[in-house]
């Protein structure tokens, strides 16, 4: 069942690319404001690139998170889903990685081809991408926490970032600053090491945590 | 002790029990405030480095450990809501967020003021700093979602469950925010002992166990509010707004 469900979320995108596409090509146009905004000069924008990155992937990450349980609300999908003898931590691990698959993953390639326009030199573009491969999944387990909390609100798109960004300010500072590192010269290990420890933390405690708040959310 | 705790969970007994308890954290914070502030304002001498720019602690140390230690006991207490099904520790919650927020405030205002003359700026992006601004941020947060719930219990239960998310992020926001970078000073009170002298001490440590007493008043204060505005249809609150007293 569980796999028939991720299908299904994949399916769902497929059907309607529109909708999935919104966040990688948000994350492309925004990034593309900055060498506007500030310079086009090579030596201003790849110190800042790093930041620019992970500020902009982070943002794009807010945008589809209604997706996640909203469409399930409104049709009914959700109250089968808590009603399956399946448990809804899985459950709710498998929606997420679905989502993660439809709006993360591109932003991941996405970044490195953000990461190039931003003059940041090709051998480091490898550790943007680890990175935004460890950071983003820890975005989307908080988002899915945040989303299911707030499956019942009409207000859900506004207050979502608001919860969501202070919690996820950690990822933020490994995350950018383990390609920053990088580019002067240090190991960019150890920022990887903090990220995958905080990926494995919220793996295995949001999916919980979502279940209890979509039970609380949808019986209110 | 469970015992007392499942009393509490009656809105009257709890109500009552803030009543009876707010003058005596009143006085007592008072008295503490009073001594503490004479202590480190007068009797206490210049710091050797900061003159008496220093003295600014009194306020802000325990203002930063308050916002940190009210955020620990909302967590505790929507624990408790979520678990034993306690109403009334969901109202205990709601009403310290408000306080708890203020006090990250009033830290983060202190530190500024006294980073003016100090580090010649009011803003740093500091550790610290930063960490007690996304603790205000994630106490905003927490306020938002109570209050957007049309229904009071699964706002309650949505920030239940937000406080706990957040109990268990904000020590990691602090330590990632650490390893980012440090400017602010390290920490002056250490369990092994301290690199303070006793005049100094003593005043900080008074005023500490005042924000503490101070919170209480505060909160026996915000509870009973709380309390009516939550049973607004319950009889004994009818009761009590009719006859003015209970």
């Amino acid at each position: 069942m569980l796999r028939e469900l991720l299908r299904r979320e994949l399916l769902i995108a497929w059907r309607r690319p529109g909708e999935a596409m919104t966040p990688v090509v948000f994350f492309l146009v925004t990034s593309m404001l900055f060498p506007l905004g500030l310079s086009p000069d090579a030596s201003m924008l790849r110190p800042l690139a790093p930041g620019i990155i992970w500020v902009v992937a982070f943002l794009a990450g807010m945008l589809g998170l209604q997706r996640l349980f909203r469409a399930d609300y409104e049709d009914g999908t959700l109250e089968q889903l808590l009603l399956s003898p399946r448990p809804l931590t899985l459950i709710i691990l498998v929606k997420a990685m679905g989502h993660w698959l439809v709006t993360g993953l591109p932003v991941v390639i996405g970044g490195a081809v953000v990461a190039a326009m931003l003059f940041v030199p090709a051998r480091y573009i490898v550790t943007v991408v680890i990175g935004l491969l460890l950071g983003t999944p820890v975005l989307t387990l908080l988002g899915t926490m945040v989303a299911a909390l707030t499956v019942s609100l009409r207000q859900a798109s506004v207050l979502g970032p608001v919860l969501i960004l202070p919690l996820v300010t950690p990822v933020l500072i490994f995350g950018a600053h383990s390609t920053t590192l990088a580019m002067q010269g240090q190991s960019p290990v150890q920022a990887f090491e903090a990220l995958a420890a905080m990926l494995i933390l919220s793996a295995s405690l949001l999916p919980a945590a979502s279940a209890v708040a979509l039970r609380i959310s949808h019986e209110g | 002790m469970f015992t007392w705790l499942h009393k509490m969970g009656s809105p009257p007994v709890l109500y009552r029990f803030a009543e009876r308890a707010a003058p005596w954290c009143k006085w007592a914070a008072f008295v503490l405030l009073a001594a503490g502030l004479v202590g480190g304002l007068v009797l206490s001498p210049p710091d050797y480095q900061q003159g008496d720019g220093f003295r600014i602690i009194y306020i802000h140390v325990p203002a930063a450990i308050m916002s940190l230690l009210v955020f620990g006991y909302m967590a505790v207490a929507s624990a408790t809501g979520l678990i034993w099904r306690l109403r009334m520790a969901h109202a205990v919650t709601a009403a310290a967020a408000p306080i708890g927020a203020a006090f990250t405030f009033l830290a983060l205002v202190t530190g500024s003021l006294w980073g003016k003359p100090m580090w010649g700026t009011y803003w740093v992006w500091d550790a610290r700093l930063t960490s007690e601004l996304i603790l205000l941020f994630i106490y905003l947060g927490y306020i938002a979602v109570v209050n957007a719930f049309p229904d009071q219990r699964t706002g309650d239960r949505a920030g239940a469950i937000l406080a706990l998310v957040g109990a268990v992020d904000i020590p990691i926001v602090h330590y990632s925010v650490q390893w980012w970078t440090t400017l602010h000073q390290g920490a002056t009170l250490k369990l092994s002992g301290s690199s303070m002298a006793t005049s100094m001490l003593w005043p900080l440590l008074t005023m500490m166990v005042a924000f503490l007493l101070y919170f209480c008043w505060l909160l026996s204060l915000r509870v009973r509010t709380e309390i009516l505005h939550r049973e607004r249809r319950a009889t004994w609150v009818m009761r009590l707004a009719e006859n003015g007293d209970s």
